[in-house]
């Protein structure tokens, strides 16, 4: 999804200005920025920690599904007799038989928008066409290959071509104008120097460790659906609509998630299917899909293809940018990669043009994978702007600082606070770009040339509304809970980080609980806001807390401060103490003598949309990155050696884990430019490489030096902390800065992702041309 | 997966009864030994191999790996990847074949395979794993959805009209330039087979890949007294570690001075079995080490290639990987 839908998606559930009066900015205390280790390690690394399908309860069943073996067509007939007499076999559910199941229209996000079984229609290979739920998983999935299911096959197209005649530009099905400045056409044709170039990515699966899977349990009124999911609190919104229920009858459970990128931000199909099978067998049903499913039933980044067009004058003033790009999607969704998320502000530039089409394909319908537009768009930008550099014979840092501008050109704002330029001499400087030569091939490292490249990233910034609750306990203890989840990334260490901050109470008196819809409701982990949007609500709870505290601590007999005025008293270091005055006294101590067993306080915060002077800025998040390859040519290697990734992302709550969450999107950008692709069969529609020995994703041998630096620079307009997020910007840039790379040692510019032998093969020799 | 009966003998001569059961020992067996279980088990996830009965060799004693009396070295079918890649005499006398082994799987998959069940790895074709697919080897007679599909990763030699599956291992291109002798028990009494006759080409029988017949329990493999020197094993892919060759190849090779006076070439990744290039070792064999002459060897091994659909830059890839294996080779000490 576009990042702006992302901040309608979060804004449609914007809240109230917070309720406790914003408090000016103290400085934090020494956690915050602290590079901890995760809270919830040891639970992880003791197989505590429960992920979805380790929920079992007694008389689970096993669901296991049928998925059709054509990409396009009819359901003709589906004979489950011979499955149905299979040992174990409870049930096959199918179009014929399911429960109605409902499309949602009343806020919150599906992935498939249509329901499973719906109908007979087949619209993707893999699709869901039957289940088969049985005593064992083993009965289950012996019985789903016993369903037989006869299809009228009909035409479809997995092109990865997408060069569909559409309506002209602005009619229904038409490219949509996004952006406009100046008189881009005009100013590209007068320019002297241009780049003309169409650039291309592949369909990525997400892939994460952990495969979705939903435990379904239904009591006779309600479900308790455990998922793998990014957004508990949506999840249970989607869920009760598709299902047909009030919403307090459906609540969503997940605690821990083996990642996510996207892939688990709203719901899909089978969570539906198992729900339906736990109601009508009335028995708690398991359903965990496998690494096949992964690839065509859970989403995926869409196939793009970017013709970017840059005109600059002799000198390198870039006077026109025009991106004009399509993305593939299904038949049943409308899914636009937003290619130009970082295009209108990225450079300062007079006339400017982005338009977006989409074309269709059968295949599953796509979904947000990590920094979804921005990172395929930036491919396409950063190359160009690479290209543009070396037509200029200009150094590609020397142009992007000379093009940078602290004034968003789209929106006539100033940014919140954008340092893309320090981001640049940052990290020329860790990566010792100055020692750089410039012509293809002339670097070397003993016997492999060396290949330097550059991009910058972007990523928006913003927060929602949230809510969260914290317990201040008589035994010592503080409770901070949110219906928001840690999808691996480091919630949970956060939040007790902030809490620590607040109240002075060591972290390992600090309890956080997450990931159920029947907490107060908290953000959704996706386009890097779950961090920036649940903090102030974290804030506002613990001040709620603290003012409970304070009313106990001047009511009650006994204590040493009955009597004193409230306004007066404030919590430091764990304990409660008059401002001006010594003997502070711990707040359980407070507590115990009054007989209270916590104080409790809820706290609220809105959105970016709700704070008045967030309107007058653009808030995004600014990078560097620099990459080294090693390119040997006898044997036409490439391997990624060096990284350098300089990220302003604000201020950063945790060193280690933020550390983590760019050095991995790195390893991820290592993916995206030389290994990954899922590939459509042509003649069936089948993800054919749908696994992990086909579809190549880095291994630790593949993980060069990476090396994260962080600005640390609070946002003045994104809360008290100035967090923004880190999730997905570290991706960005990653891909254009290895083709650029490659490019310097190779003098091969590879515009279609990702960069193969094949392509490199011509290097020193005849080469074929892969297919 | 279906159901199936386990046994677990604890004699060869138990196991080679229970074999002996079966139909074939091909593809579609009824019945299947297994050892490491790293390519079995999987292959039965997938419902690709549906044996009715397994027969656990485990407990055979057939895990030693020792020298013989001429100088040559006895390796226990059983004995584990990881075990023998480690083995001192390997490292000393064979060590292509522990540069093999160590460039192939992970190190969970290696404490796992064995040697003999690694001489019987599968292919890594999409199509053979993907029982909605057409293919000969799986199904013989259904067709072959490779030619013309995705087949980046195929052979080039050895291929069929039938069939272009490429052959996955490792160790067995170690093997094969090793001249290893495999040793077998079946119902009719041992029998030892050169390794370069035991794997079969696809033809029009692409399920049938070696010479095994039913109850066929291999029970060890051989290394001749060494005869190189020099060895290398180049392993190219498209990344760095737990993937499988898009071309590799295997050398064992004696200098005299700037003379090749003996030398053995195979290839892996590129064939439809572990492939020797008697054509390579023609060109090399007598010659003085030198580029041209090993672009010669290349190109008199690739001759033959008959690239699919995706697959034409591994003949040149091939040619480059050969090339450096024997300028890595020939400059060992």
């Amino acid at each position: 999804m576009m990042f702006r839908e992302f901040v309608e998606f979060i804004k449609s559930d914007e809240g109230p200005a917070p309720s406790a009066q914003q408090r000016e900015a103290a400085s934090p205390s020494k956690v915050i920025g602290a590079a901890l280790p995760r809270i919830d390690g040891p639970l992880k690394t003791t197989g505590k920690a429960l992920y979805a399908s380790d929920y079992n309860f007694p008389n689970m069943t096993y669901c296991v599904p049928v998925r059709a073996t054509i990409a396009s067509g009819k359901i003709l007939r589906i004979d489950s007799s011979a499955a149905a007499k299979m040992p174990g076999v409870l049930l096959v559910l199918h179009h014929g038989n399911i429960m109605p199941l409902y499309r949602n229209a009343s806020g919150g996000r599906n992935s498939e928008n249509r329901p499973p079984f719906e109908d007979d229609t087949i619209y993707y290979w893999g699709q869901y066409v039957a289940a088969v739920v049985a005593e064992t998983f083993e009965q289950a999935q012996a019985a789903a290959a016993a369903v037989r299911v006869d299809y009228d096959s009909q035409r479809f197209n997995v092109s990865t071509v997408l060069e569909d005649s559409l309506p002209a530009e602005g009619q229904p099905g038409g490219p949509r104008l996004l952006s406009h400045r100046g008189d881009p056409d005009a100013a590209f044709a007068a320019a002297a120097v241009k780049v003309d170039e169409t650039y291309t990515t592949p369909v990525e699966t997400h892939n994460p460790m952990e495969m979705h899977a939903t435990v379904a349990v239904w009591d006779g009124e309600k479900y308790t659906l455990y998922e793998s999911s990014q957004g508990v609190m949506n999840h249970q919104t989607v869920m009760a609509q598709v299902l047909g229920e009030p919403k307090e009858n459906v609540e969503v459970i997940s605690r821990f998630i083996g990642s996510g990128f996207g892939g688990k931000l709203f719901p899909w199909t089978h969570s539906a299917i198992a729900a339906a099978a736990a109601r009508k067998l009335n028995r708690p049903v398991k359903f965990t899909l496998n690494r096949k499913m992964m690839f065509a039933n859970v989403g995926h980044r869409p196939r793009t293809q970017q013709r970017l067009r840059l005109g600059a004058t002799a000198e390198g003033k870039l006077v026109a940018l025009r991106h004009d790009y399509r993305n593939h999607t299904s038949l049943g969704d409308d899914i636009r990669e937003n290619c130009g998320e970082a295009t209108p502000f990225l450079y300062s530039t007079a006339n400017l043009a982005v338009t977006s089409a989409l074309v269709r394909r059968n295949v599953g319908t796509p979904t947000p994978m990590r920094g979804p537009g921005a990172v395929p768009g930036l491919f396409a930008l950063e190359s160009a702007m690479d290209e543009l550099a070396i037509k200029l014979k200009k150094d590609p840092v020397a142009l992007r600082l000379s093009l940078d501008t602290l004034e968003d050109e789209e929106k006539k704002k100033p940014f919140s606070s954008r340092h893309l330029k320090e981001c640049l001499q940052v990290g020329a400087e860790k990566f010792g770009w100055s020692r750089r030569t410039p012509e293809v091939g002339s670097m070397r490292k003993g016997d492999v040339i060396l290949g330097w490249g550059v991009a910058c990233a972007s990523w928006g910034a913003s927060r929602g509304a949230s809510e969260a609750s914290v317990s201040l306990r008589s035994d010592g203890t503080v409770r901070v809970s949110s219906g928001t989840q840690d999808i691996g990334t480091g919630t949970y260490t956060v939040m007790a980080q902030v809490v620590s901050d607040k109240t002075g109470v060591p972290i390992d008196k600090i309890e956080v609980i997450l990931g159920s819809s029947n907490l107060p409701p908290g953000p959704t982990s996706g386009g890097s806001t779950a961090t920036a949007t649940i903090m102030p609500s974290v804030v506002d709870a613990v001040n709620a807390a603290t003012k409970i505290l304070m009313t106990v601590a001047t009511t009650t007999k006994g204590s040493p401060f009955n009597g004193k005025d409230a306004s007066k008293l404030m919590l430091m270091d764990g304990c409660v103490c008059e401002k001006g005055a010594s003997s502070p006294v711990p707040f359980q101590e407070i507590l115990k003598a009054a007989n209270v067993g916590s104080a409790d306080g809820r706290g609220r915060s809105g959105g970016l949309g709700a704070d008045p002077k967030a309107r007058d800025y653009s808030t995004h998040s600014f990078g560097a990155q620099f990459v080294e390859i090693e390119w040997d040519p006898g044997i036409a290697r490439v391997r990624v050696s060096r990284v350098v990734s300089v990220i302003d992302g604000g201020r950063i709550l945790n060193k280690r884990t933020a550390t983590n969450q760019i050095a991995g999107a790195v390893v991820m950008g290592i993916g995206m430019g030389l290994l990954e692709e899922t590939i459509y069969d042509p003649r069936n529609g089948h993800p054919i490489n749908d696994n992990y020995a086909d579809y190549i994703v880095p291994t630790i041998a593949d993980t060069p030096d990476i090396d994260v630096h962080f600005l640390d620079i609070p946002d003045p307009i994104m809360g008290e902390y100035g967090i923004r997020g880190i999730g997905e910007i570290g991706l960005a840039g990653i891909a254009p800065a290895i083709t650029a790379a490659v490019y310097h040692a190779t003098g091969i510019r590879v515009r279609d992702l990702p960069v193969r032998i094949e392509d490199l093969l011509a290097h020193t020799g005849p080469s074929t041309k892969r297919a | 997966m279906e159901t199936f009966q386990f046994s677990r003998p604890t004699t060869i001569g138990q196991a080679i009864q229970l074999g002996a059961k079966a139909s074939t020992a091909q593809q579609v067996a009824d019945v299947r030994f297994v050892a490491g279980g790293t390519t079995l088990v999987d292959l039965m996830k997938l419902n690709v191999e549906r044996p009715r009965q397994l027969v656990d060799i485990n407990l055979l004693p057939m895990e030693k790996i020792e020298t013989t009396a001429e100088g040559g070295l006895v390796i226990g079918a059983l004995a584990r990847n990881a075990d023998v890649a480690r083995h001192p005499v390997v490292l000393r006398d064979y060590a292509v074949l522990s540069e093999a082994l160590l460039s192939g799987a992970s190190p969970q998959l290696r404490n796992m395979a064995t040697t003999g069940g690694n001489l019987l790895q599968r292919t890594r074709c999409v199509y053979f794993r993907d029982t909605v697919h057409a293919c000969n080897k799986r199904e013989p007679g259904s067709g072959c959805s490779a030619i013309g599909g995705h087949n980046r990763m195929l052979a080039i030699l050895g291929t069929s009209k039938d069939c272009i599956a490429s052959n996955p291992s490792d160790q067995n291109v170690a093997l094969t330039a090793l001249e290893a002798t495999i040793q077998v028990e079946g119902p009719r009494g041992k029998r030892t087979i050169p390794i370069n006759d035991f794997y079969l080409l696809p033809g029009s029988t692409p399920h049938r890949e070696t010479v095994l017949e039913p109850g066929d329990v291999i029970v060890s493999v051989t290394l001749p007294p060494p005869r190189g020197v020099k060895s290398h094993y180049l392993k190219l892919r498209d990344r760095a570690a737990y993937e499988f060759a898009l071309a590799s190849a295997a050398i064992v090779l004696r200098l005299n001075g700037k003379k090749i006076e003996h030398v053995r070439v195979a290839m892996g990744g590129v064939g439809t079995r572990p492939w020797r290039s008697l054509e390579a070792e023609h060109v090399l064999q007598g010659r003085t080490v030198e580029m041209e002459t090993f672009r010669r060897a290349a190109e008199a091994a690739l001759k033959d290639a008959r690239p699919a659909s995706e697959n034409g830059f591994k003949v040149e890839l091939a040619k480059r990987c050969l090339v450096r294996a024997l300028v890595t080779a020939t400059a060992t000490a």
